[in-house]
């Protein structure tokens, strides 16, 4: 169960290898979390993250799971949940693709679109049911600020984390009243190796910023968490941003 | 969202259900959904308890418990306020000593408000009454509360003479002092069972007037030592402390004790003389329901607390105050858990025994230096500890305050403060907590091997659960 300050005891991290996911678990099992369960595709670097964590007292096991198999999903989810409570599910996978060679490769884009959205669609959708018959729960999404407005730098990605988003403000919505809360997170650009190599932008934060002011909106019971908080008020700027104007933003 | 909950099997033949509700106690943290039963009969509750679903169930009173203990998020609550008969007020008896005694014979669900006004004209008070009347006999049972008469009467299962307790396979039985079940059930914050009726003692009284000394203690120390000299004169005895003052101010309180007044206390030609018995207690209008965050914040809470100690009077006796004001001052203001906001609020209450002052006076030092905003932190002793295996109380000094939950760090800090609790051989309070640890709970609690070996004969599948019992794994 969650303790009055929405800090979880059970954890399951959907994108087991997640920089953010695992910085977020770090931080969850310094506190109340003693159980964590890592979901992805069977990798070293899933068996390493779990290690770190079990270094730290947690109770770690992974699940094989695959954003692109969105009809394991029933089983290889469901399973978790017979085994007790899930008191947090973050969903934490995500691909950034390759703006330019997806635009060239339609099947590129449609991969990342795929993960992002398609996967995100059904595996939500199996944790909300689950968390609502317990009753309880939390399910936090990580969102992007690229979604809040398609950019052409990154308008593939954007879009489909523009459709995650959307998603999940419908989804906690439409839990609302159930005791299960979901917590929209719209991170900024994060230094991390999902953005290796690229050009930072302004207002760059980390995983550990970003998993810290997920345990902050935890206790607060927010619906929607930006990080930086400042991005609120950026992102409400450019979003009424004409577009002409918009397009000759150095963005 | 299509519904697919252990529920939507069930049938309700006996007791009427409600659809799944937002269930959370009275701090307001952590609310989660469960399916509401309110059984009228005892054959409606047995009937629940067998058909309550994989998810189990736990009954709630009046909700003032201010943790997690009477919620069951995906399973059944039981809310146990449609038991709510008297039946036998017995006042033939005499006690050990010669002395008039009465018992009275109810259903759970009745609260302690609703005796008082039944058995207050008749000459009877309840045994024990914490800080508000909205508990019920259930709960005070459950959660074997105390009041500021603890260091001379006890907890109240202490006043109780026996119970019908509703076990998982769907029997009655009736227990008595002494017994296992007693024993685990006398603050087993509903675990055991689900108890049904209960018999407890009654203390006679002459008036609804409460005999009230007052007095101002400068500091901790101060406080600490006249507690110590002379709380035995007084049957109840309580401390209000200042736990935003800091350096010589630290511990700063004042100090309110009495006892019933006898009839020859009140004036000649009072109007109580008329009817000294009456119990009438005011009531403000409700806190509205939708109140910004960070009202009580330091700089509100100290100024409270500065009017408050310097409005009190350095010395006062005898002073007549209605039971409310002197018990429930509270009570007079519904909903005031809702002064703290949405994100509610977590009361921290622990105890060390004797002998462990050095502790204590750490832990408020600490708490005066953090700057936490309590308003109501009420510091008591405790007499002789109580049979119950899950019990609080144990010879020793209690404080109690309430926090807002939405402090930075709260949680960190309370860990912090477990860990002297437990280091000095003391405990939480299981009916206010909502945020404890439970590696933390066999140091506070050495009976719980006990409790939960009981439990795992009684009730081998788990019917009985709350979000507490899972929390803490009890």
């Amino acid at each position: 169960m969650k303790d009055a300050f929405g800090t979880p005891q059970s954890l399951l991290v959907l994108g087991g290898t997640s920089e953010i996911g695992l910085a977020t678990a770090r931080r969850l099992v310094a506190r109340r979390t003693r159980t964590v369960w890592l979901a992805g595709r069977p990798s070293p670097a899933l068996e390493k993250a779990a290690a770190g964590l079990r270094d730290m007292g947690a109770d770690v096991k992974t699940v094989a799971f695959d954003a692109l198999d969105p009809e394991s999903h029933e089983e290889s989810l469901g399973k978790i949940f017979t085994e007790g409570d899930i008191d947090m599910v973050l969903l934490a996978f995500g691909v950034l693709g390759d703006q330019a060679r997806d635009e060239d490769e339609p099947l590129a884009a449609v991969r990342v679109a795929q993960t992002n959205y398609t996967g995100a669609v059904s595996a939500g959708l199996v944790c909300a049911r689950a968390l609502q018959s317990q009753g309880h729960g939390s399910l936090v999404v990580l969102s992007s600020v690229a979604g809040e407005r398609a950019r052409r730098s990154n308008f593939i990605y954007g879009s489909s984390k523009a459709g995650l988003d959307a998603f999940a403000q419908g989804l906690g919505d439409a839990l609302h009243g159930t005791g299960v809360h979901v917590m929209v997170v719209r991170p900024g650009f994060v230094r991390s190796k999902m953005t290796a190599g690229l050009e930072e932008a302004p207002m760059a934060t980390t995983p550990d910023a970003v998993a810290a002011a997920i345990e902050t909106g935890l206790r607060r019971r927010s619906e929607t968490v930006w990080v930086p908080g400042a991005l609120r008020l950026v992102m409400s700027a450019l979003r009424h941003a004409p577009r002409p104007v918009f397009r000759r933003l150095p963005l | 969202m299509p519904a697919d909950s252990p529920a939507d099997s069930r049938t309700h033949a006996s007791a009427p259900t409600s659809p799944a509700v937002s269930v959370s106690g009275w701090g307001r943290t952590a609310p989660t959904t469960a399916w509401l039963v309110r059984p009228r009969t005892h054959e409606e509750a047995a009937a629940a308890v067998r058909e309550c679903g994989e998810r189990g169930a736990i009954a709630r009173g009046l909700g003032r418990a201010y943790g997690d203990a009477a919620q069951n998020a995906g399973g059944a609550v039981f809310d146990m306020t449609g038991l709510d008969r008297i039946r036998v007020i017995d006042t033939t008896r005499t006690s050990d000593t010669g002395a008039p005694a009465a018992t009275v014979v109810c259903d759970a669900g009745v609260s302690l408000h609703h005796l008082m006004e039944v058995l207050l004209p008749l000459g009877w008070f309840v045994p024990v009454t914490p800080g508000t009347r909205y508990v019920t006999v259930g709960g005070a049972i459950g959660a074997d509360i105390h009041g500021k008469n603890h260091h001379v009467s006890g907890s109240f299962s202490r006043h109780v003479l026996a119970m019908d307790v509703l076990t998982a396979d769907g029997t009655v039985r009736t227990v008595e002092p002494g017994s296992a079940l007693f024993d685990a059930t006398a603050g087993g914050m509903g675990l055991t069972g689900v108890i049904l009726s209960a018999t407890v003692q009654l203390l006679p009284v002459e008036t609804s007037l409460m005999a009230v000394d007052t007095e101002r203690a400068a500091d901790l120390d101060d406080l600490m030592a006249r507690l110590t000299a002379t709380d035995h004169r007084y049957r109840y005895s309580v401390a209000w402390i200042d736990l935003l003052a800091r350096g010589a101010a630290m511990g700063r309180s004042v100090l309110t004790r009495g006892d019933h007044a006898p009839l020859d206390a009140l004036p000649e030609r009072a109007r109580a003389r008329r009817a000294p018995l009456a119990f009438r207690p005011g009531q403000l209008p409700a806190a509205p329901s939708f109140l910004p965050e960070g009202l009580l914040g330091k700089a509100s809470v100290g100024l409270f607390n500065e009017l408050w100690y310097r409005k009190a009077p350095r010395s006062r006796t005898g002073e007549l105050q209605k039971i409310s004001t002197f018990f429930h001052p509270l009570d007079g203001v519904p909903h005031w858990n809702r002064i703290y906001g949405r994100s509610g609020f977590v009361q921290y209450q622990f105890v060390v025994g004797y002998g462990k002052e050095e502790a204590l006076r750490h832990i408020v030092r600490r708490i005066s230096e953090r700057g936490c905003p309590s308003f109501l932190a009420v510091l008591k002793r405790f007499g002789e500890g109580d049979p119950g295996w899950l019990s609080f109380p144990m010879p020793g000094w209690t404080l109690a305050l309430d926090i807002p939950a939405n402090l930075p760090g709260l949680g960190v800090f309370l860990d912090e403060l477990d860990e002297e609790v437990a280091g000095a051989d003391g405990r939480v309070y299981l009916a206010k907590d909502s945020r404890l640890r439970p590696e933390m709970l066999t140091a506070m609690y050495p009976r719980l091997d006990d409790f939960r070996a009981l439990r795992a004969e009684l009730d081998p599948r788990g019917v009985f659960r709350s979000d507490l019992s899972r929390r803490l794994a009890l």
